[in-house]
């Protein structure tokens, strides 16, 4: 589905992103682990188009389309999405009112009829409840005044309501106590699917004993510098980074948790 | 971002959608003004003697003031000799005894403009006066309103059929010596609207009035006035739009709401009159006063202005809030793009007991235009217990505009209190990622921002305009994406 060659990216240029290679098939399940300045969200945000960003060497396609050549709001309607790290806020723009004008984007695309605010307002409501956010936030202003905890549901209850073909999981885990992490794992869990692939970016093992990856992959200096399966997760949290000759100062954190 | 900016900038190029020019006959003036052209205009008008004396006391006064030079705007000098200050399309005889008389032309500018002035497509629940360049072309809904006893017609009519009421309040909310705009407008004000709700009445309908400049180097000096007697309630709206031409216009119009004991108006403007190009070239000076007077106690006037047109924007609408516990309120958007400028604000006057007043004002600067603030909330001797409340948000987009505020408080009255907060936002690249990530058009991004943005100013608005306003944003703003 998603297959990443050579990619190098820089910002303000400085060059983050340094030869990464990456096939992702549908059904799977990544997790790109590494300390931080190591390029993990720079890959997200090249992904999704973050135009701060300049791709300076490389290629991406999403199921053999060339990525780089679209916009931003065309990846995400050929079904790029990404859980932010930290949500920003559009204040006096309600939650619904956002949520409904992104999916009749997407569904504008796809050619189908979009939907009322009646239709939406139901669906929507469901999508809340599995996340466990209160119906409430859906008149409130796009993540205005939500917790760190509540504004990384929010983002969740989005991929389900989207439903994308690549969702990418910014460090999702990040801020969240043990409840809110087994609610956001939950709602991961549910956009496994056969037709689905999921990326998720993370710093730390602990959110990988709730969404079981496929693959693990380690990302330092700007490059996958290895690759397994789930053990290695386990095996970074036992040893740390420094274990693969990576400097990380929040190792002993990691470790800790 | 490099993005936000282009996709702004393409936003704001949009262009403006009322531009066209209606080809008609019309009676123009030469252009100049000396006393001979006041007496012309008003024997056209065919005005009483008292009108003639009262437009030449202003004239006479003008002549001795100058023209304001504190706004946060520049223009070159107006020469007041080269505009024509009468024009007027052809007709028959005098004025049209119904909608049929009027010219077809004139129906289809107003059609296109999307106010239909004939019965049976007319507004559903909207009366409508129509004012082309100096003259009321038109008046809806005459009859219902007569029957509640409500006296909604031209300005010219009421000076003609109802002048106990017109002298009696015209001129005492804002005078003649009032300031240099107010001045000429009294002097030579060609027509406007006229409303009177009687003691009591709910206003069964909203009044609108939409103003359309069409003739070239003439300017257009409307007069509306508002009375609210005891006990009544009317909502009122104006919308203006004029044609794209290479010169700037004048629009020098003069306001005054009277609200009397427990009387309320609602006034909301919609003002979107040619803006001048991307090069800031052509466009309309609004160099407009509006005042209410709430004399009566438990009155209250609010003003609910959404601003997205004109080159030059002079604009206070104001509240003397006389009458114990009176409430004044202004509620406004304020949207400026490519090298358009706005000095607009409010004045709220305390003098009576307990009086109250909110400002919420929301500034909106794109391109390279000049957003300015400027509200005074004065407190005399006598406003035991009153209270302010204003909150100033200004929102810029792209990095070559500007925002300023100037808040003025004056106080005698130790008991009064003002609460002021002011912000200061961007448009932000997180925001426009965030949206775009979401399928969203840039476009339509920054729509849903602004309008987010002014939210609380559109739910002041009517229904039917609330969503006119945030359309007319979105058509502001084309371009702006940069």
């Amino acid at each position: 589905m998603l297959s990443i060659k050579n990619l190098h990216a820089s910002v303000e240029g400085k060059e983050i992103l340094k030869g990464i290679n990456l096939e992702i098939k549908a059904g799977e399940v990544h997790a790109i682990m590494g300390p931080n300045g190591s390029g993990k969200s720079t890959l997200s945000q090249v992904l999704a188009g973050n135009e701060a960003f300049e791709v300076t060497e490389g290629e991406v396609t999403l199921n053999g389309e060339n990525l780089l050549d679209l916009e931003t709001e065309e990846r995400a309607r050929e079904g790029i999405f990404l859980a932010f790290q930290y949500p920003v806020e559009i204040p006096g723009v309600s939650n619904l009112q956002f949520l409904r004008t992104a999916v009749n984007a997407m569904r504008k695309h796809r050619g189908e009829e979009e939907m009322n605010a009646a239709e939406f307002m139901k669906l929507a409501k469901e999508v809340s409840k599995q996340v466990d956010l209160d119906p409430s936030f859906l008149k409130r202003g796009v993540n205005e005044g939500f917790s760190g905890g509540e504004k990384k549901r929010n983002e969740i209850m989005q991929a389900l309501l989207l439903q994308p073909k690549l969702a990418i999981l910014d460090e999702t885990d990040s801020g969240l106590d043990i409840d809110a992490l087994k609610v956001v794992s939950d709602g991961v869990n549910a956009l496994r699917s056969e037709d689905r692939a999921i990326l998720m970016v993370t710093h730390y093992q602990r959110l990988l004993n709730h969404i079981v990856p496929d693959y693990v992959h380690v990302l330092a200096g700007g490059k996958i510098i290895k690759s397994g399966g789930r053990e290695l997760a386990l095996e970074l949290e036992e040893k740390g980074y420094g274990w693969l000759g990576i400097k990380d100062e929040e190792t002993a954190d990691s470790a800790a948790n | 971002m490099a993005t936000t900016d282009k996709e702004v900038n393409e936003l704001i190029k949009r262009e403006y959608e009322h531009g066209f020019v209606t080809e008609i006959e019309a009676d123009t003036f030469e252009p100049g003004l000396n006393e001979d052209v006041i007496a012309r205009l008003s024997a056209i008008k065919k005005e009483p003697e008292w009108m003639l004396e009262w437009r030449l006391k202003a004239y006479r006064r003008w002549l001795e003031m100058d023209e304001p030079d504190w706004a946060h705007v520049g223009y070159p000098k107006i020469d007041y000799n080269s505009i024509s200050y009468y024009s007027a399309p052809k007709r028959k005889e005098d004025m049209p005894q119904s909608l049929d008389e009027v010219d077809p032309e004139l129906l289809k500018t107003y059609e296109k403009l999307g106010i239909p002035l004939h019965e049976r497509e007319k507004l559903a629940g909207v009366a409508v006066d129509a004012v082309f360049d100096s003259v009321s072309v038109a008046t809806t809904f005459k009859e219902p309103l007569a029957k509640a006893g409500v006296i909604f017609c031209s300005i010219s009519e009421a000076v003609r059929d109802y002048p106990e009421l017109v002298q009696k309040y015209l001129g005492t909310v804002v005078p003649h010596g009032d300031n240099f705009f107010a001045g000429l407008n009294s002097a030579v004000f060609s027509d406007g609207t006229f409303v009177y709700v009687p003691k009591g009445v709910r206003c069964p309908m909203e009044l609108s009035t939409y103003f359309r400049i069409n003739a070239a180097n003439t300017g257009q000096f409307e007069r509306t006035l508002i009375i609210a007697d005891e006990g009544s309630y009317v909502s009122y709206l104006e919308g203006c739009t004029a044609p794209m031409r290479d010169e700037n216009q004048l629009h020098a119009a003069v306001v005054e709401l009277v609200a009397l004991d427990d009387a309320q108006i609602k006034y909301s403007t919609v003002q979107n009159w040619y803006p001048g190009d991307e090069e800031g070239k052509g466009g309309i000076y609004n160099f407009v006063t509006k005042r209410g007077a709430c004399i009566g106690k438990n009155s209250k006037i609010s003003w609910t202005q959404v601003e997205t047109g004109s080159a030059v924007t002079w604009k206070y609408p104001s509240c003397v809030l006389r009458g114990e516990n009176s409430v004044g309120e202004f509620y406004s958007v304020a949207l400026t793009h490519n090298y358009q400028q706005a000095d607009t604000g409010t004045k709220m006057i305390h003098l009576g007991k307990n009086t109250r007043s909110t400002i919420i004002s929301k500034g909106i600067s794109a391109g390279k235009s000049s957003n300015a603030y400027r509200g005074l909330v004065k407190f005399g001797p006598g406003a035991e217990g009153a209270r302010n409340f204003t909150q100033c948000d200004s929102l810029l987009i792209g990095d070559r505009c500007g925002a300023h505020t100037f808040p003025y408080i004056e106080s005698k009255n130790k008991s009064a209190i003002v609460e002021h907060e002011a912000t200061t936002s961007k448009v932000s690249d997180e925001q426009m990622f965030l949206c775009r990530q979401r399928g969203i058009d840039p476009e339509q991004a920054v729509s849903m921002i602004v309008n987010g943005f002014c939210k609380e100013v559109f739910k002041e608005l009517p229904m039917e305009f609330a969503v006119e306003a945030g359309k007319l944003l979105e058509v502001s703003l084309e371009g702006s994406v940069g």
